[in-house]
């Protein structure tokens, strides 16, 4: 009991650190404030415009704030303060029309420059094809430096989070570990290998509903529309495990397909991809035969 | 001669007030701008606790992480009835009456331009209403698929589906209809001397707000009509599989639905226009600019809808294209804050209810905006969108602004409907106790969304669940507190004793504060002779 709890309030002290200090976190961590730089080149761009945005609000809010908070103080009618007539200053409006034009200009140009490295999929290494069902992922390795695999296969939320999530089920989220981890809601059966440092291009599409396929660590989120296949990339520069989950309202369990990508060594994701397309051909030889008669008798 | 008028008014208040006897005639067959402004508010706060109580159901289940209180299905019905109930049924409604009582007695008119049109804009309401609410007994319950209602999901309903429908477009009839009578009563029925550069900003808040009504609410009629037909009668504008695009929803939903967000914005805006300067004692600065702002806000909301969607895959063109319109929004709307500040700047300031609640309105919903420039830089979006960081940007402005604007109206002119003083000190009580609390509530959510907790989810990982709990401790608290708001209005119209005066408050200027409190039952049987002096923008040359 006791030191559950004292391991929780050092995970969050910790998290609180890594937080302030703007170290990548794979996972949410409990107080964690801002978010994550990740993983890729792409998500640290994205984490630099969105703390240019947010110091620049910070910037604006001191001044606007600052001069609100000063004119509530001195200008009380308690203090005696006599209105002024006035009701308007050509020179103020002007600068202050024309400033927030430059600094508008000053943030949209570093954003402009990443929304179309994002959207540049070309010479990609590797692709992938994600599909959303109601309520799960279909991940399928479309091809590996040119070449074509048969791998694929269906990522859903874990059995261990799936009988706690459960109304009424009485369990404790808490208890739902891996790695010494809390990953309630954000672990899955199967989590979608990645090979690092290699360019993956997504194809991204859904069957049924609309779904939205979005990992922080990777920088992006992208629906999933059915009858629209929508394109992305990315480059993972570190090995590790990447958490996330459906953005777009899906039905009753959109809190329930979470989305795990684990990024390994290049070597270690050929050796999978060789042993999962040998499993794949076995398969199909296997169904091959029974498949045949009922096509004859058809 | 300011004093002559309200002496006028008074006898003949006095004489034959024609206010029509028996509840049922008064009410249901009124064509009377102050009843029907009555109505409209008591409705709007009706609906405001009823959606509420969905909010206080949706905090509680996220208190903790774990699903404790109901399924799944039933939460995504909170959320959807929530959105829907608070937008059509708070907000909106009471935006309305705050117009149908304030226009005619700031432009000096003595009624709306089309009163019975009025009575029926109005009974249409309950009736839509009804419709709305009663889907949640249905069997197979309530609609689930979001207040935006996208589709494929949300046509995974059952009858709800065709419920929901004929309920926005009862609405939306209503809208339409109060948005031609509004614009008619504005530029047909202003005293003489009331031009148009001297009327209230509140007025000319409405009138932008009404030319956006009109626009976009047929455009909401049409998509949610092409939902309906897909749904029953096998038609596939949306459907992917029968040639149709499940985007172009979304597109036609947000040219309805970004507009509409600052329909619920712009009037407020003209509420704390007229606050901060009675209670800075000084003219409102920059009268010309606070116009223009307006108008070009509305019509920069009309061609930056598609910030809503840029997840959804819109080529790189469209995403440039909204990101910067959006972006420019935030110079107009800066200048609206920058002329808030300045109005306050060497006045004389008193701090009343109304002023607490426009001085917090300036400094939160400038908090959204801050969070609205940031969701329109399009790479950041796509970590923002669908996320609580969304949620907090949208509560900022949607409580902290436009609730915060009403309420703030509410004590500004209660006085002067009801011809009594509410009490101070419970309405500073229940200033700081919202002010506080919704701070408590939305901020921690900023960070959760950041940390990548999706929204619209009925459970989380514990991560997240430190910041909840404080969110929904604080959305507990703020709940409550709207008890006391209801407290203080009840006082104030059956049993305060104190007396308000015709002017009400020292700094207050403008054509209302002419006519006595309570305003008699017409408001200008004839129309008051006017003098700039009269008026808070009559001298004004720029
Ligand atoms: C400076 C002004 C504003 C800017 C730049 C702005 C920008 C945005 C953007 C880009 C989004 C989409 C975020 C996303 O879904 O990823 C958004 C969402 C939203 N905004 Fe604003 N906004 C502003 C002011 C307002 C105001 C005044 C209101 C209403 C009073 C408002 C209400 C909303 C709502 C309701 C949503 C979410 C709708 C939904 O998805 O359910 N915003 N805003
Ligand atoms: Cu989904
Ligand atoms: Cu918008």
């Amino acid at each position: 009991m006791i030191s559950s709890g004292v391991m929780r309030v050092r995970r969050a002290v910790a998290g609180l650190a890594m937080a302030a200090s703007g170290l990548a976190l794979a996972n949410p961590q409990p107080w964690q404030l801002n978010m994550p730089t990740g993983v890729t080149s792409i998500s640290e761009r994205v984490h630099g415009v969105h703390m240019l945005a947010f110091w620049v609000c910070v910037a604006i809010g001191v001044i606007v704030y600052g001069a609100m908070v000063y004119a509530l103080f001195k200008f009380r009618k308690s203090r005696g303060a006599v209105p002024a007539k006035w009701s308007h200053n050509t020179t103020m409006e002007l600068i202050w029309t024309t400033i927030p034009v430059i600094i508008l200009v000053a943030m949209a140009w570093p954003a402009t420059k990443l929304v179309v490295d994002m959207a540049n999929v070309e010479s990609s290494e590797m692709t992938v094809k994600i599909t959303g069902y109601q309520w799960k992922w279909r991940y399928e390795y479309v091809e590996y430096f040119g070449k074509a695999t048969p791998v694929n296969f269906v990522s859903t939320l874990d059995a261990e989070s799936n009988r706690v999530r459960q109304t009424g089920s009485g369990l404790d989220p808490h208890s739902v570990q891996e790695g010494g981890e809390n990953v309630y809601l954000l672990n899955v059966d199967k989590p979608l290998l990645l090979p690092v440092g290699v360019k993956v291009r997504f194809v991204i599409t859904a069957d049924d509903v609309i779904h939205s396929w979005w990992v922080p660590d990777l920088g992006w989120k992208q629906d999933a529309i059915p009858g629209l296949i929508n394109g992305n990339w990315t480059r993972i520069d570190t090995a590790g495990t990447y958490r996330g989950q459906c953005a777009e309202l899906c039905g009753k369990d959109h809190g329930f397909m979470p989305i795990v990508v684990k990024a390994v060594p290049k070597a270690e994701f050929e050796q999978w991809l060789a042993t999962q397309e040998s499993a794949a051909a076995a398969a199909k030889t296997a169904q091959a035969a029974p498949v045949a008669t009922t096509a004859t008798q058809g | 001669m300011a004093a002559v008028n309200p002496a006028i008014s008074d006898i003949h208040a006095d004489e034959h007030d024609h206010k029509p006897h028996g509840f049922l005639h008064r009410w249901l067959f009124t064509t009377n701008h102050k009843d029907i402004g009555t109505l409209y508010l008591v409705f709007s706060l009706t609906a405001f606790f009823i959606g509420g109580s969905f909010a206080m159901l949706i905090r509680a289940e996220l208190f903790q992480p774990g699903l404790q209180l109901m399924q799944p299905e039933f939460f995504n019905q909170l959320t959807t009835m929530h959105g829907l109930i608070m937008i059509f049924g708070a907000i909106m409604p009471a935006f309305v009456g705050l117009a149908n009582w304030m226009i005619p007695m700031m432009i000096g008119a003595p009624d709306m331009a089309l009163p019975r049109m009025n009575n029926w804009s109005f009974w249409i309401l309950p009736f839509a209403f009804l419709l709305l609410v009663m889907e949640v007994f249905l069997p197979g319950g309530g609609p689930q698929g979001g207040w935006t209602m996208y589709p494929p999901l949300a046509l995974e309903g059952g009858a709800n589906v065709a419920f929901m429908i004929f309920a926005i477009h009862l609405m939306g009839i209503s809208s339409i209809m109060g948005a031609i009578n509004i614009i008619a009563t504005i530029l047909n029925m202003r005293a003489p001397g009331m031009d148009l550069l001297k009327m209230p900003v509140f007025v000319w808040s409405w009138l932008i707000t009404a030319f956006l009504l009109i626009m976009v609410m047929p455009v909401l009629a049409g998509a949610v009509t092409m939902l309906l037909t897909d749904k029953f009668f096998g038609t596939s504008f949306f459907h992917a599989a029968g040639g149709g695009d499940p985007v172009m929803f979304q597109h036609i939903f947000w040219f309805f639905g970004h507009p509409e967000v600052y329909i619920m914005i712009l009037p407020a805006f003209g509420i704390i226009s007229e606050i901060i300067p009675t209670f800075s004692r000084k003219p409102l600065f920059g009268y010309q600019a606070m116009v223009y702002s307006l108008a070009s806000i509305a019509f920069l909301s009309c061609i930056v809808w598609a910030h809503h969607m840029f997840a959804v895959g819109m080529p790189l063109g469209g995403e440039l294209f909204f990101m910067y319109g959006t972006m420019l929004i935030g110079i107009p709307t800066g200048v609206k804050v920058f002329n808030w500040v300045s109005t306050m700047w060497k006045g004389s300031i008193t701090f009343e209810t109304p002023m607490l609640f426009a001085i917090a309105f300036v400094v939160l919903f400038t908090i959204g905006g801050f969070s609205g420039v940031m969701c329109a830089i399009v790479p950041a979006d796509f970590q923002y969108q669908d996320t609580y960081f969304v949620v907090a940007h949208f509560h900022y402005v949607l409580v902290t602004g436009a609730l915060f604007g009403i309420m703030a109206a509410v004590y500004y002119w209660l006085p002067k409907w009801s011809g009594n003083m509410y009490s101070e000190k419970w309405g500073k009580i229940h200033f700081w106790s919202s002010v506080i609390s919704v701070n408590v509530l939305f901020f921690p959510q900023h960070f959760v969304g950041l940390a990548g907790m999706p929204r619209r989810i009925p459970d989380y990982n514990v991560a997240f669940a430190d910041f909840n709990m404080m969110s929904s401790i604080g959305g507990f608290w703020f709940g409550l507190s709207q008890f006391i708001f209801l407290g203080v209005i009840i006082h104030c119209v059956y049993y305060s004793r104190q007396r308000a005066t015709a002017q009400v408050w020292e700094g207050a200027r403008g054509l209302e504060w002419t006519l006595p409190s309570p305003a008699p039952y017409h408001s200008f049987s004839t129309p008051p002779v006017i003098t700039d002096d009269m008026l808070a923008h009559g001298n004004v040359t720029h």
